[in-house]
């Protein structure tokens, strides 16, 4: 089975527990000496940073969650001057402030080694053409594929994403061979091949690495199908360093997570007590290797399991399962994240918008997610002119797709109609079945 | 002068005007004039009924909700032209006609249509500089 770095992938077990140990302390010492954030964070429950001496003291630590980033927005985590960040990342936060992330030349390098790693699970060489539809921009899939590609050697295709008739003809003229972006995008492609006439079974593409969003087995077998490739899940979230946390390998059992660069532990979402492998619960993150931005003991809020079981293709590195769902009311469309809470503080500044609203997710069949908004009509709004509420439907409409940076439609409907339970209205209708 | 009309949101799905005449008709409401502007989603039902208030308490009343817009019922000569005339009117005030429907039953000689127009009182100035006559709730209702 091929290997980018067998050397680390394949590492003994004490070996790695040894090396994690070193490298939290490192770490910990790192964070609560330059980064003002954590050192307040230490010092309120007086945890000294000598008080971690290996990695069963991990307990200890303070949680870090995404109402961390927002309250130091934009660059109030980090713990190196901002002359040694080389990069900037972000995603969206709860409210109208993003999560900020920051990278030095080492975290870049560092992060890129994670991507030929996560590249080379599913065989790619300097022989490959990596075709990336993954977004370039603030978001981290674009250019965290982008590096890992390249420090594999191999050939990128910077596709971003979008109109992807080019992007099949792409793949046709230049003979993709691995395809990187959401799980919805491969599936669109693969119906956009079919519409053109591409016959799929003939293009060079053999290999997908699909992530940014939560998918399915069922969508597996759909794109595997449809495309003649084998698909691959790959994990990252933009707080702990963007895609490259953990890869599916051959096997396609679980996600091997990069542990000699990240600490990872399932907690009980309700209490915060660490639990042992095997079971499910909230993932949680430390990083140990990283000088920008040290994420200490970073709540995902995504729901899986730890599987310590031995894998067949020889990697030592734990195996998370597919994300079985969330602890908070986080949507991921398009791989973009959409919180209730943000749609809800648009809807409150548009005038006379009655509070009571609906977000209906659906993922049709060979499409992209689609996002609709389904506003309730308010006395106040309603008018005896249709062109009034049309443009009152469009106001809304720019006003939330400017705050979410996702293209939605907004549907005005009766008062009422959206159903009540106990009182609090049920806020999210998605028709995905994602976590099954 | 003004007359009360009735705007109600409506979704397009079926029975839901079916809903809104049964309320009213359990309220004891007659309609005299109607007419539906749509797009694919929704719908705004305009009615001019006998007491416009108890209707809209009673729609209210059942999850409906309702607008009051004031329009104008102007007497219309029934003969070929009778409606181009009103409208030259109205055109050469340099007015704008937002929409605008019949109404059932006639006042003599004359048919009724709404007019809603923007600019409500420079309309009825200058209708009534040409002698068109221009009926209240009142009239309407006991016609």
């Amino acid at each position: 089975m091929y290997c980018w770095n067998k050397e680390a992938e394949c590492i003994d077990r004490d070996k790695l527990r040894e090396l994690q140990s070193e490298r939290l302390v490192n770490s910990v010492r790192h964070a609560y000496t330059n980064s003002p954030f954590y050192r307040a964070k230490f010092d309120e429950v007086g945890l000294r940073p000598e008080d971690i001496r290996c990695i069963d003291d991990l307990p200890k630590i303070p949680f870090t969650c995404k109402t961390d980033f927002r309250d130091s927005y934009p660059f109030g985590m980090f713990a190196v001057p901002l002359d040694q960040v080389v990069r900037i990342h972000a995603s969206s936060g709860t409210t109208g402030k993003s999560v900020v992330v920051g990278y030095t030349r080492n975290d870049i390098a560092m992060w890129a080694e994670l991507m030929a790693r996560t590249l080379g699970a599913g065989g790619v060489t300097v022989s490959d053409r990596v075709h990336n539809s993954y977004g370039y921009g603030l978001f981290t899939g674009g250019l965290g594929v982008h590096y890992g590609g390249e420090k594999i050697g191999a050939m990128v295709i910077p596709m971003s994403g979008g109109n992807s008739k080019r992007q099949v003809e792409v793949m046709q003229d230049f003979g993709s061979t691995a395809l990187c972006c959401t799980p919805s995008y491969a599936v669109l492609l693969g119906e956009t091949a079919r519409e053109m006439g591409v016959d799929t079974s003939a293009l060079p593409l053999r290999v997908a690495f699909l992530g940014a969003e939560p998918w399915t087995e069922n969508m597996r077998v759909q794109i595997e199908e449809t495309l003649h490739i084998d698909a691959l899940d790959i994990y990252g979230l933009t707080e702990v360093i963007g895609p490259g946390v953990s890869y599916e390998c051959m096997e396609k059992g679980g996600l091997h997570i990069n542990e000699d660069h990240f600490i990872a532990e399932i907690i009980d979402p309700e209490t915060g007590e660490q639990l042992p492998p095997g079971s499910k619960g909230e993932l949680v993150f430390t990083s140990i290797t990283k000088e920008a931005l040290p994420l200490l003991r970073y709540r995902t809020r995504d729901i899986t399991l730890l599987d310590d079981s031995p894998c067949s293709c020889g990697r030592t590195f734990i195996r998370m399962r597919r994300i079985a769902g969330r602890t908070d009311d986080m949507l991921i469309i398009r791989g973009v994240n959409v919180f209730p809470s943000q749609i809800e503080n648009v809807l409150m500044t548009v005038e006379g918008t009655e509070p009571h609203y609906l977000i209906v997710v659906d993922r049709e069949k060979g499409a992209m997610d689609s996002l609709e908004v389904w506003v309730e009509v308010s006395p106040e709004l309603v008018s005896d002119e249709v062109r009034c509420l049309e443009s009152l439907e469009r106001k809304i409409t720019a006003e939330l797709q400017s705050a979410l940076g996702l293209t939605l439609t907004v549907k005005l409907v009766e008062p009422k109609t959206i159903a009540r339970s106990e009182g609090k209205a049920k806020r999210v209708m998605d028709r995905r079945d994602l976590y099954q | 002068m003004k007359v009360n009309q009735l705007s109600v949101f409506l979704e397009n799905k079926s029975g839901r005007l079916a809903d809104v005449t049964r309320v009213l008709a359990e309220a004891g409401i007659n309609i005299r004039a109607l007419s539906i502007a749509d797009t694919i989603d929704y719908g705004l039902l305009r009615l001019i009924v006998n007491d416009p208030l108890a209707a809209k308490k009673a729609l209210t009343e059942d999850g409906f909700t309702v607008a009051l817009t004031e329009v104008l019922a102007i007497e219309v000569p029934d003969k070929p032209g009778g409606l181009a005339s009103i409208i030259d009117i109205i055109s050469k005030a340099g007015l704008n006609i937002e929409y605008m429907y019949a109404f059932v039953g006639s006042s003599g000689e004359n048919a009724i249509v709404i007019f809603r127009i923007e600019e409500t009182d420079d309309a009825i100035a200058a209708l009534q500089a040409k002698g068109v006559r221009i009926l209240t709730g009142e009239e309407l209702h006991s016609l």
